[in-house]
C-alpha cells in the first residue's frame, strides 16, 4: 500500500523518482541481509547479542550509525545554516560524549553483563526491582527517541516525495523496522547500521567536498564567506552577520551547559549504544569499538562544519527557510551542488539513517523488555519454556513498532522533534548513568539507592520538562534541556536512597563483580563458529 | 523446573543444529558455555581471594590514576567552551587567523582533544589487559 502511493507519487513528480529508486535500493539490501541473517538467529545470544561475534571496526560503524541520527545529519546541518556557531556546538557535545562512554561505562559494561544495562545492576543488587526500574527507563528513552524519529521521517517524506502523506511514510517506517528487528535479530540490526554508517559517511564526504570546490579549496575564501552572511529580518531589512559569532542561536548560556550535561553524560546512558557492547567478544574489542566509533563520529561532526556552512553561504537562510526550513539544509545544498541525482542519493541516505536508528531502538526496547522485565521480573530468571525470551522480545518488538507508529500519527508532523530528543538524552543521563556508574565503583551502593535514583532521575527530568519553554508560556523552568537539574538529582537520588538501608549481600557481592569487571574473568563469550 | 521428572514433556523447542541453539528442555548434559548465567558460574573462581590480592589492588589503583584524573581533564575541557563562549564572549571573537576565531578554534580543538585522549586511553588500557592476564594466570595454580 505504501509502496504503491509512494511510486504514484514518483509518477507524479518525476525528479523524486531517483530518490525513490535509491531508497528502494536500500530496503532491498536490508531486507535479504535480515533474510540471511533470521536464518543463524536462533538462540538468545544470537538474536540478543548477534552471538557476540562482531569484530571492532564492524561494531565502531555499528555505533556511529546507531548515533548519528537524523537529528544529527538533517538537524545539526540545519541549525548551522541558520544560526551559524550555535549549531557547530551540538557536534561538539555528541563526540566528547564517547569518552564517558569509553572512560568509564564500556568495558566493565562487557565484562559483567550479557544483554542489557540492567544486567550489571542486577549483578550484586535485588534483581527484580532494579530491573523493573531499568527496563522501565529503558523503553522511556527508546519510545521518546523513536517518536521523535519517526515524526522526522514523516515530514521529511512528505517534503522529499510530494505526493506522500505523513502517515504513510510514519507506518512505512515503522513497518520496515519491526521486519529488520523480529526476523533479523541483532546481527541484522547491526549490519544495518554498518550499511547506513557508510552511506553516511560517504555522502557527507561528497557533499563537504563539493562545498570546498566552490571555494577553490581555500579555508581562507571558506571562512571568509561564512563571517559575511546575508539574511532577511522580519521587517523586510537585510542584515550581514558573522556566522562564527557565538550567540546567534542559544540567548542564555546556562541552555548551553544544561544540554552539554545531557549529551556529555547521557550517550553512556543510551540503551541502544550500550547493548552494543554485548555483540563484541570481549571488552578489549568494546574498546577497540569506541575508538573506531570515535574516529567516525568525530569525522562525521567536522564536517557538519563544511556542509552545514556550506548551506549558509551558498543557498542563505533565507532560501532555507523558504525550502523546508532547518531539516532541509543538507538535501538542499546536495541539489544545488549536484543536481537532482545528488539530491536523491542525500535524501535516500537520511531516509537510511531514520530506518537505523529506528530499527537500533527497537531491539534495545524489545531485549530490555524481554530479558529484564518478562524473563527476570516475572519469571524470576528462569525461561518457562526454552527459546521463550527471544519470542517475548519479537512480539515486543511488534508492538513498540506499532505504538510508536500510533503515538508518532496521533502527535502529528507538528510536534517539537527536538525536545523529545533533548527528552531521551536528559532521561538517561538522569536516570540511567548514576546507577551504572555506582553500582560498578561504590561499594556501598544498594538496591534502595539504584531504585531511588532511577526513579528520581526519570521523574525529574520528565516534570522538568513539562514546565520548561517548550511546554509552557511562563514556564517555571527557564531552559530547554532539563539536564542541569535532573542529573545531579539523579545522582543525589542514588545516593541518598543508598544511605536509608544497609544491605550486606550487595557489599559482599561487590568483590566479585569488581574482579569480573576489571579482568574480564568469567565474562559472557562468544559463541562458536 | 518441572518436579515430575518421570514423564518428560515433549520437547519443541526448535533446533537448526548450530552451536547458538538454546539448550533443550528436555538436555541432560551440561548447557553450552555461552548460555551459562553469572548466577551458574558463580563458583569460577575464589572472587574474595582475587579481590584482595596485591596485584588486583595494584591494577585498580593503576586505572583509577588514569581514569579520575583523564575525566575530570575532558569535563573541564568540555564545560570551558560553553562558559567561555555564554560568560566571555568578547574574548571569544577575538580573531586567530583570518576570520577565524577564538570560539570556532576551541570548539575545533575538542575533537582532537578527545582522539588524543582516546589514544592515551586505549595505550594505559593495553597495559591493564597484561596485567589482569597475568594475575588471572597466577591464580590458576
Amino acid at each position: 500500500m505504501i509502496f504503491l502511493s509512494t511510486i504514484a507519487a514518483a509518477e507524479a513528480a518525476p525528479q523524486s523518482r531517483a530518490a525513490l529508486f535509491m531508497f528502494l535500493g536500500f530496503v532491498a539490501i536490508t531486507l535479504v541481509i535480515t533474510y540471511l541473517s533470521a536464518k543463524k538467529s536462533t538462540g538468545s545470544s544470537a538474536y540478543f547479542a548477534a552471538g557476540r561475534r562482531i569484530t571492532g571496526w564492524q561494531n565502531g560503524l555499528a555505533v556511529a550509525g546507531d548515533y548519528m541520527s537524523a537529528a544529527s545529519f538533517l538537524g545539526i546541518a540545519g541549525m548551522i545554516a541558520l544560526n551559524g556557531y550555535d549549531g557547530f556546538m551540538y557536534s561538539v557535545g555528541f563526540l566528547v560524549a564517547y569518552l564517558t562512554v569509553l572512560i568509564i561505562v564500556a568495558e566493565p559494561l562487557r565484562n559483567a553483563g550479557k544483554y542489557t544495562m540492567a544486567d550489571v545492576l542486577a549483578y550484586r543488587l535485588k534483581p527484580r526491582p532494579v530491573r523493573a526500574m531499568a527496563s522501565l527507563a529503558t523503553l522511556t528513552v527508546s519510545i521518546f527517541y523513536m517518536i521523535a524519529q519517526m515524526v522526522g521521517a514523516g515530514t521529511l517524506v512528505r517534503q522529499l516525495l510530494p505526493g506522500v502523506g505523513y502517515e504513510a511514510a510514519v507506518i512505512g517506517v515503522g513497518v520496515l523496522m519491526v521486519v529488520y528487528v523480529v526476523f533479523g535479530g541483532m546481527l541484522a540490526t547491526t549490519w544495518v547500521q554498518i550499511i547506513k554508517a557508510v552511506l553516511l559517511m560517504s555522502g557527507s564526504v561528497f557533499l563537504s567536498v563539493l562545498v570546498m570546490a566552490k571555494f577553490d579549496f581555500s579555508l581562507a575564501k571558506f571562512f571568509e564567506a561564512v563571517s559575511a552572511v546575508t539574511s532577511t529580518n522580519a521587517d523586510g531589512t537585510t542584515v550581514t552577520r558573522n556566522f562564527l559569532t557565538p550567540g546567534l542561536l542559544f540567548k542564555n548560556p546556562l541552555d548551553q551547559i544544561s544540554l552539554g550535561l545531557a549529551l556529555v553524560l547521557g550517550t553512556a546512558g543510551l540503551p541502544h549504544i550500550l547493548v552494543r557492547f554485548y555483540t563484541v567478544p570481549d571488552a578489549k574489542t568494546a574498546r577497540a569499538s569506541v575508538v573506531w566509533a570515535m574516529i567516525l563520529i568525530g569525522l562525521f561532526y567536522i564536517m557538519t562544519t563544511f556542509f552545514g556552512f556550506g548551506a549558509a553561504t551558498l543557498l542563505g537562510p533565507d532560501y532555507l527557510k523558504l525550502h523546508g526550513g532547518t531539516n532541509m539544509a543538507a538535501p538542499e545544498l546536495a541539489r544545488f551542488l549536484g543536481g537532482e541525482v545528488f539530491f536523491a542519493f542525500i535524501s535516500a541516505v537520511a531516509f537510511a539513517t531514520i530506518l537505523a536508528v529506528v530499527a537500533g531502538l527497537t531491539i534495545s526496547a524489545s531485549t530490555s523488555f524481554a530479558h529484564d522485565f518478562f524473563t527476570n521480573v516475572i519469571h524470576h530468571g528462569r525461561e518457562t519454556r526454552p527459546g521463550e525470551e527471544v519470542r517475548v522480545a519479537r512480539i515486543t518488538a511488534f508492538v513498540v513498532g506499532a505504538a510508536a507508529i500510533a503515538i508518532a500519527m496521533v502527535l502529528g508532523p507538528k510536534v517539537n522533534v527536538a525536545f523529545l530528543v533533548g527528552l531521551a538524552f536528559a532521561v538517561a543521563a538522569s536516570a540511567n548513568l548514576p546507577v551504572i556508574v555506582f553500582s560498578i565503583f561504590w561499594k556501598r551502593f544498594n538496591t534502595t539507592g539504584a531504585v531511588c535514583g532511577m526513579g528520581v532521575g526519570l521523574l525529574s527530568s520528565i516534570v522538568v520538562i513539562m514546565v520548561s519553554p517548550d511546554f509552557m508560556e511562563h514556564p517555571l523552568f527557564p531552559l530547554r534541556n532539563p539536564g542541569i537539574l535532573s542529573i545531579p538529582l539523579g545522582f543525589l537520588g542514588a545516593f541518598v536512597g543508598t544511605f536509608l538501608k544497609r544491605e550486606p549481600e550487595a557489599e559482599a557481592k561487590f568483590d566479585e563483580l569488581s574482579v569480573r569487571a576489571n579482568t574480564g574473568l568469567g565474562a559472557e563469550k562468544a559463541t562458536a563458529e | 523446573m518441572p518436579s515430575d521428572e518421570s514423564q518428560p514433556p515433549p520437547d519443541l523447542t526448535p533446533s537448526s543444529g548450530g552451536p547458538t541453539d538454546v539448550s533443550r528442555l528436555s538436555q541432560r548434559e551440561p548447557k553450552p558455555a555461552h548460555e551459562r548465567t553469572a548466577e551458574e558460574d558463580r563458583d569460577l573462581a575464589d572472587w574474595k581471594l582475587i579481590a584482595g590480592s596485591e596485584g588486583f589492588q595494584e591494577l585498580l589503583r593503576a586505572k583509577r590514576r588514569f581514569i579520575v584524573p583523564a575525566t575530570i581533564f575532558f569535563l573541564l575541557y568540555y564545560f570551558a567552551l560553553p562558559y567561555l563562549v555564554g560568560y566571555h564572549p568578547e574574548l571569544m571573537e577575538r580573531k586567530v587567523w583570518r576570520e577565524v576565531n577564538w570560539a570556532y578554534l576551541f570548539a575545533f580543538s575538542q575533537f582532537f582533544m578527545a582522539w588524543t585522549l582516546a589514544a592515551f586511553y586505549v595505550a594505559a588500557a593495553a597495559g591493564w589487559d597484561r596485567k589482569a592476564k597475568a594475575l588471572l594466570a597466577s591464580f590458576k595454580h
